[in-house]
């Protein structure tokens, strides 16, 4: 009787996560999309509902209509115009990672527009705060309050109506065509441009409900809470398969009532309950992705006419000519040699600091160039690999007084042993799935592993100092810059190495063909477990060197999983392939937010030594705040994600051959010139020679 | 003279930067059968393709009975009575059998009764109605390019695109599937056929139209084709006979 209590708690809870998780279903079914971004659809009506109603007091109907029925479908109908239209042939990982740099952008936007102040409570989507004084009878054991009801209510008029728009109504089977073939279904009559709008404006109206819906659960309104919870309800779509509406409904109202069972029969205080509690549904999600049968077999539908589609471009052409190779290595070279003496002789503390920072992250993005650019794996937990290398470092120093250098190798071995642990499941998986497993495991490792004071050193971070090598003391921040170079460059050569070497050439075939290069023998899984171990090992590095620099081992401030996503949009936009984009999108993560924060601050400076300027430009000037400067650094690295439909080699990396073929064109056609060679015959072999 | 069921018109077609077709004009009658034969990458499907509007032309202009659909969405072209049954897999594998033919069925006639036409394409095909509640990703080969068929066919489309039918099938299936091709021409349907199969293209034709390497270099009767048959298969000029 207890238990039935306890699980009919669970249902409201359940509903949430039911309501989230249908929203992702829908999106996917209707759009091939594995829509990350919803959490972002669902805080722009979240936070336009917060305005209306609070600030504007609009009546509760008007407020309701605007931000659910109206922004939210106009937001969707915007991602699908100007974005997901040009995206309907492209691959999943492509798609996912699109979706991951709107996840991104889309908040901060919604910042800019709205301010970034706190919101706090935010208001609810019904009028009343109680019912059980009118609903109930006196004495009954429990209630439900009207948040409860009204988002139990919501949650099944949402599953009714799409179980029967899928069952029953021509839109619904024209979706299903559209996101299998868009191509096939026009040569059935349908207007599939017209369906694919249709079905992002009801996904997004699906966002909107959901975020103004589960807004008042939390204290103050924050994209992070929505994504957070979006995650847990992930386990609910897993359990449908991606696809079933009704299956994930229930998986839903499932992973509530098990976690409020869980919550009233386990004991209070006990280790398991305080970590299991929160984490139960990130618990639940890896452990479905792993074991839930039919999930690791599933294959895309290839659209059967994708084939009317151009021709991807060639593979980034990596054979040039040798001069081309020595001339960039000495140029490379001379360029990070003038950079080192900026550091040294020009920065001061605060810009050598950041630099020393974006250095440190470039350890950590070369993980990245390893699992994602070279493996195929989109992992997004290499912060929380990274934030185990810290911690090891931290512990073991602290625990046996062993140097802090010896301290980072332990560090390095730790992470690569859990990533190891982690790859054997995980890298039969595919796309999409692994990218949702990796996500899983670092927020398990953030909700169970973080809190427990024999990882983290519990509620204060364990300090970590600076080593002493030799006769250098690593305090001084320009012998600690030294250290960090030799370290990086030392990762780039293991990172060349592994891409030069049998398991690097391994991954590049598995990447074109996972068929073919079984049936010459490649062994898919044992390559895909190795690069993910190098990468944790890596990344474990880089999370080492970031607590010595930092002078301690902090997962607030150095390891977030939302930090690690941001990480990934933005090497993937620069170039997942290549050392440069690694050290450039390190590097631009630190320094861009600070040069932006100096530049918004300039109007601002104007106008204090220019008291005399006309009054309208001054309060132009004084509308540029500096605390935008982190909005736009991140929309900029959200928008760079964007790109990588286009640009799947990445920016640099697209930037930098052109320009070198650019070059090899020009000092081709000219030798050609000297020799009296045909008109065209410079260019001709040259491009010839070039290709692969 | 009455307007042709499908006319191109000086057509440049190209993948990217690869050109497919060069300078193609093609027309059909109402009611007429036209065989377009060809070897390997002489652009045969190309021209299907773009006679259904999926791929756009680079230059030329397509008229479809009468009307100028040059660089309009396909959804046009079927609307106008254009039905394109593609080379190879060309149903959709999650949809059931009777979804696939309902969705064709209600995008092309809202008014019209569906069941009626459900009746009638299981009828063309019993094998279909056998397994109207399959998924059509588990049917084989041949009952695939029978949905495929049957979507279009149902419907009295003016003119089918009628892409490489006979690629992979058993012979009795190819059989089976040109005895309705053979109904459907009968019933007044224009007919562009696309095949490497010479016998049966030229078997249900009025008229033979050559590609080779992206332009066309026959168009004409099937008994003036003559000789030409055994050399217009490779585009290298070696004869062969399709098996």
């Amino acid at each position: 009787m207890q238990l039935l209590e306890y699980a009919i708690r669970g249902v409201p809870t359940g509903c949430v996560f039911a309501l989230l998780a249908v929203g992702l279903v829908l999106t996917y079914k209707t759009s091939g999309v594995f829509n990350l971004a919803f959490a972002g659809q669902a805080y722009v009506s979240a936070i336009v509902y917060y305005e209306l109603r609070k600030e504007l007091e609009w009546p509760l109907v008007a407020a309701g209509v605007v931000s659910i029925l109206i922004v939210a479908p106009l937001i969707g109908l915007l991602l699908e115009r100007v974005l997901f239209r040009y995206l309907r042939s492209a691959g999943s990982m492509a798609k996912l990672v699109t979706s991951l740099g709107l996840l991104i952008a889309i908040p901060e936007i919604a910042k800019l527009v709205f301010g970034s102040e706190t919101r706090k409570n935010p208001p609810p989507l019904w009028w009343v705060r109680r019912t059980d004084e009118w609903l109930w009878p006196e004495g009954a054991t429990f209630v439900l309050d009207a948040g409860q009801i009204a988002t139990m209510a919501s949650t099944l008029i949402v599953v009714v109506g799409l179980v029967v728009l899928f069952r029953f109504t021509n839109l619904g089977l024209r979706m299903r065509a559209v996101v299998e073939s868009p191509r096939l279904a026009e040569l059935s009559g349908v207007d599939s441009e017209r369906v694919s709008m249709a079905a992002w404006m009801l996904s997004s109206v699906l966002a909107g409900l959901a975020g103004v819906l589960v807004a008042p659960l939390f204290a103050s309104l924050n994209p992070f809470d929505l994504f957070t919870l979006l995650v847990a309800a992930l386990a609910a779509t897993v359990f449908g398969g991606l696809t079933s509406i009704p299956l994930t409904f229930l998986g839903g109202i499932l992973l509530g009532v098990l976690q409020a069972v869980l919550a009233g029969t386990l004991p209070t205080d006990s280790v398991l309950t305080n970590g299991l509690r929160p984490s139960l549904p990130f618990v639940v999600l890896f452990l479905l992705l792993l074991f839930r049968p039919g999930l690791r077999s599933t294959r895309e539908l290839a659209d059967p006419l994708a084939t009317v589609d151009a021709p991807p471009p060639p593979p980034v052409v990596r054979a040039r000519p040798p001069w081309v190779a020595t001339g960039a290595r000495a140029f490379g070279t001379v360029a990070a040699l003038i950079a080192f003496l900026v550091s040294w002789f020009v920065l001061d503390q605060y810009w050598l600091g950041l630099a020393i920072s974006g250095l440190i992250l470039s350890v950590t993005m070369m993980s990245l160039i390893v699992v994602v650019g070279m493996g195929g794996m989109l992992s997004l937990c290499q912060a929380a690999l990274a934030a185990i290398g810290a911690f090891a470092l931290a512990q073991v120093v602290q625990a046996t007084g062993v140097p802090v250098v010896v301290g980072l190798v332990a560090g390095v071995l730790i992470a690569a042993a859990v990533g190891a642990l982690l790859a054997v499941p995980v890298v039969r998986l595919d796309g999409v799935y692994l990218a949702l497993a990796t996500l899983a495991f670092a927020l398990m490792f953030q909700s169970i592993f973080v809190p427990l004071s024999w990882v983290s050193g519990g509620a204060v971070p364990i300090s970590v100092p600076r080593p002493v090598v030799g006769p250098l003391d690593l305090s001084d921040d320009r012998y600690f810059l030294v250290f960090v170079i030799v370290c990086a460059t030392a990762t780039a050569l293991v990172v060349i190495r592994l891409r030069e070497g049998t398991t690097g050439r391994f991954l590049q075939a598995l990447q074109t063909s996972d068929v073919a290069a079984a049936s010459i023998g490649i062994n898919g899984p044992r390559a895909r477990v190795v690069a993910f171990t190098i990468a944790a090992g890596i990344a474990g590095f880089g999370g080492g060197l970031t607590a010595i620099d930092l002078g301690q081992a902090s997962y607030e401030a150095s390891f977030p999983y939302l930090i690690g996503l941001v990480w990934v949009a933005l090497l993937v936009s620069a170039g997942a392939r290549s050392i440069q984009a690694a050290v450039m999108s390190g590097l631009f993560f630190f320094l861009f937010p600070a040069l932006l924060d100096k530049l918004f601050a300039l109007p601002g400076n104007w106008v204090e030594s220019n008291p005399d300027a006309p009054s309208w430009v001054a309060s132009i000037a004084n509308a540029v705040q500096p605390t935008w400067a982190q909005s736009v650094a991140f929309i900029l690295f959200g928008i760079g994600a964007i790109t990588y439909a286009k640009h799947p080699e990445g920016s640099i990396e697209a930037q930098t051959t052109a320009s070198i073929n650019a070059l090899v064109r020009r000092v081709e056609a000219r030798n050609g010139d000297r020799e009296q060679a045909p008109v065209g015959a410079g260019v001709g072999p040259g491009a010839g020679g070039s290709t692969p | 003279m009455t307007a042709a069921a499908l006319e191109l018109d000086h057509v440049d077609a190209a993948y990217g930067p690869f050109r497919a077709l060069f300078d193609v004009s093609l027309r059909v009658d109402p009611g007429e059968a036209v065989a377009l034969v060809g070897a390997h990458g002489a652009g045969k499907s190309t021209i299907a393709r773009v006679a259904s509007g999926l791929l756009p032309p680079t230059s030329g202009t397509i008229h479809v009975d009468g009307t100028d659909l040059t660089g309009r969405a396909p959804f046009h072209y079927a609307r106008a009575g254009i039905a394109h049954a593609p080379e190879g897999r060309s149903t959709f594998a999650s949809l059931t059998v009777t979804e696939n033919l309902e969705l064709a069925f209600r995008a092309a006639r809202p008014k019209r009764d569906v069941a009626a036409d459900m009746k009638e394409a299981f009828r063309l095909f019993p094998k279909l109605g056998e397994r109207h509640d399959q998924l059509a990703g588990t049917l084989s080969g041949g009952e695939q390019r029978m949905l495929a068929l049957a979507r279009v066919l149902v419907l009295r489309p003016r003119l089918l695109v009628a892409d490489e039918l006979s690629l992979g099938l058993a012979p009795i299936v190819t059989a089976e599937v040109y005895r309705v091709l053979g109904q459907v021409r009968d019933t007044g349907t224009a007919l562009l056929v696309v095949e490497q199969h010479l016998d049966h293209a030229l078997a249900i034709a009025d008229r033979v139209v050559v590609l080779q390497q992206g332009e066309v270099t026959f168009d004409g009767p099937p008994d003036r084709l003559g000789d030409l048959s055994s050399t217009v298969l490779l585009p290298d000029g070696s004869p062969s006979r399709a098996t």
